[in-house]
């Protein structure tokens, strides 16, 4: 055996790792989410039919649909290691930064892989031309780094609490509200084809908003963790 | 070598109102094995968390020594095996993916032949690419210990040891715990009778 | 509440309610629907105050961990709400009569009901968790975590909605307020007397909550 200290950051990536290969053999929360958001796309095209939406209401569905995805996997993370007794094992031996980290990095990773099936979908079903895509993959990014951070400290709230799927969305929605419409104002600027400057303000309070919720996360996470 | 300890003093802790232990104190040092008993819910498992930090006391302190000086924190945390039902491993992790993430996160890196090695000690050679979920509870329980030793802790607690286990388990957590009570500071909680010989202190819960 | 504050309240309370009635409606063009200003403005104001009280003894319940911050917390958490649904409804009727929509998203508007929203929040999950030191810390660190998304919303809103608020016709360019002195003497005392109905209430829940059995006494 080898004793080698190690950084804050292997370990989560350590966490991050075993979720991940957790998740690539049964699906879970993947499953979840990626049904979810099709459904929900497809129905709401068919619904609409062939006279489309304008730009606001585009950016509005598209969040809508990210939103709630969301919140149908999100919480996977934390409530499969309550369900399957893991929690005090991890306990054991990680740290709460390490854990919060590595649990963040799966949560960014699961959106992120829920986007790249819903992006090229949305586009197709919507026939939204023009689009700035720089900007629209610039306020994509930042919204689903500052979502996956705001979700995943109430995603082990709920994961302690009773009726976790109703709750999740109850106390993430007042939190992810500032986001969602920063996020949905972005991507409408982005849908009109606006130029990239336009949608700065909205880039900047995104990011800020990421920021916040990291930090406020981290000095938060050890109270939520620990008995 | 270190000599290991623990103190503890008045040490208590109640949920919802009800006191499930108070005012426990006792010190044990390296050599001894201290064994908690008492009926069936009367807060063996409980006290066990609390001393290794899964749970808050309500009141008083558990203090761990090596030599002179307290460790807490992470270096407990690296120093400290816990061993008990409700405790899982992953079950869609084979065995070797349990031991290579656990240890690997309390720094302690093996490569692939070394684990191999341990399972076939622990009388599980050749099942390190099996999932841990198709394992009998009393594999699973092996495992367990295996984990728990791995990182060759100076505080080792074990809670019903040989539930689920046959008579091989049994003789095996035998070896575990004489062994492991020369390097380091082992308690035990649990209803058997010949377990309690184990024990060069006793403390009984539930009165 | 020693009984001199109880008495002080009942005459002032009695005082800016006659006053309310008795005096010109405050916005003349607006009619008698104005009068609410005077209970709408120092509703907002304890939805308010009661958020950063359920805030500062959720920082204290986690850092010294005794159950009795969290009794302050959620007493002023539940008052909270109660105000916040009050401010919410006579904010609404005085929309409605004047600018003819119950609801329009005024940034005001928005960050009231977000208020509410968090406060709802914050019930469902005490709500659903039973142990009493996991309920305080869960709970805790949901009311300070909603804390800055609260604010980023206050700044965010603005900028997407146009204000309908009449405060800005209140407080002119000067930034000096612009209000005849009984109106705001009115509005000052009705502030007051807010204040201390949220405070009292306050410690006959915190009293009730530290011992359940005094309930009969009070």
């Amino acid at each position: 055996m080898e004793r080698k200290p190690s950084s804050l950051v292997y370990k989560g990536w350590c966490i991050f790792s075993k979720d991940l290969k957790s998740e690539l053999r049964n699906r879970y929360a993947l499953n979840a989410l990626l049904m979810f958001a099709v459904t929900t796309l497809v129905a709401v095209n068919f619904a609409v039919g062939q006279f489309g939406l304008g730009e606001k209401l585009l950016a509005a569905l598209f969040w809508i649909v990210v939103f709630f995805s969301a919140l149908s996997g999100l919480a996977q993370t934390f409530i499969k290691e309550e369900e399957t007794k893991t929690v005090s094992t991890l306990k054991l031996v990680a740290s709460p930064n390490s854990i919060y980290l590595g649990k963040l990095t799966f949560n960014i990773a699961l959106l992120f892989t829920l986007e790249v099936v819903i992006v090229p979908l949305f586009f197709l079903l919507s026939n939204v031309g023009g689009a700035n895509l720089l900007l629209f993959f610039g306020v994509l990014i930042l919204a689903s780094l500052g979502l996956a951070a705001a979700t995943t400290l109430i995603a082990a709230i709920v994961s302690k609490a009773a009726v976790k799927g109703a709750l999740f969305a109850a106390l993430s929605f007042p939190i992810l509200l500032p986001l969602l419409v920063t996020a949905i104002r972005g991507t409408e600027l982005s849908f009109r084809g606006e130029v990239f400057m336009s949608g700065f303000s909205e880039l900047k309070i995104l990011l800020s908003y990421l920021v916040v919720m990291i930090v406020a996360s981290l000095m938060l996470f050890d109270f939520v963790w620990s008995e | 070598m270190s000599i290991a300890q623990i103190k503890i003093s008045g040490l208590s802790k109640s949920f919802d109102g009800r006191d499930v232990f108070a005012d426990i104190t006792e010190v044990v040092s390296q050599g001894e094995c201290l064994v908690i008993t008492g009926p069936n819910g009367s807060g063996k498992t409980t006290l066990l968390r609390v001393m290794a930090g899964l749970l808050r006391a309500g009141a008083g302190s558990v203090e761990y020594f090596l030599g002179d000086s307290v460790i807490q924190g992470q270096g407990l945390k690296r120093n400290l095996s816990l061993v008990s039902q409700d405790l899982a491993l992953y079950d869609e992790l084979t065995a070797l993916e349990n031991l290579h993430f656990l240890s690997r996160i309390q720094d302690c890196h093996f490569s692939k032949e070394e684990l191999a090695q341990r399972l076939s000690q622990f009388g599980l050679g050749g099942r390190g690419n099996d999932l841990v979920g198709s394992f009998s509870s009393g594999m699973k329980q092996r495992l367990k210990y295996l984990h728990a030793l791995l990182k060759e802790p100076k505080f080792l607690f074990l809670d019903e040891p040989t539930a689920n286990l046959d008579e091989e388990g049994v003789r095996l957590v035998d070896e575990i715990i004489k062994s492991q009570k020369r390097d380091a500071i082992v308690v035990l909680a649990t209803n058997e009778r010949s377990e309690l010989n184990y024990g060069e202190k006793t403390l009984q819960l539930g009165l | 509440m020693p009984n001199f504050w109880k008495f002080f309240l009942l005459l002032l309370m009695s005082a800016v309610i006659i006053a309310v009635w008795v005096m010109e409606p405050p916005q003349n063009q607006l009619g008698e629907v104005s009068r609410l200003f005077y209970f709408h403005i120092p509703a907002a104001w304890v939805t308010v105050l009661a958020y950063f009280v359920a805030m500062s003894q959720s920082v204290l319940y986690l850092r010294r961990k005794e159950l009795l911050y969290d009794i302050k917390a959620s007493s002023a958490a539940e008052l909270g709400t109660l105000f916040c649904i009050l401010a919410t409804i006579t904010g609404s009727i005085f929309a409605k009569i004047t600018w003819g929509g119950f609801w329009n998203w005024d940034p005001r508007q928005t960050s009231i009901l977000i208020l509410l929203l968090i406060y709802g929040a914050y019930l469902a999950l005490r709500s659903a968790v039973r142990e009493p030191e996991r309920r305080a810390a869960l709970s805790s660190v949901y009311c300070i975590f909603a804390f800055p998304a609260a604010v980023f919303l206050v700044f965010v809103t603005p900028r997407v909605y146009q204000s309908l608020h009449p405060a800005d016709s209140i407080i002119d360019t000067s930034g000096r307020i612009q209000m005849p002195a009984p109106i705001l003497l009115t509005l000052l005392a009705s502030l007051f007397c807010f204040s201390l109905i949220f405070i009292w209430i306050h410690r006959l829940q915190v009293a009730i909550g530290r011992d359940p059995h005094r309930e009969g006494k009070l």
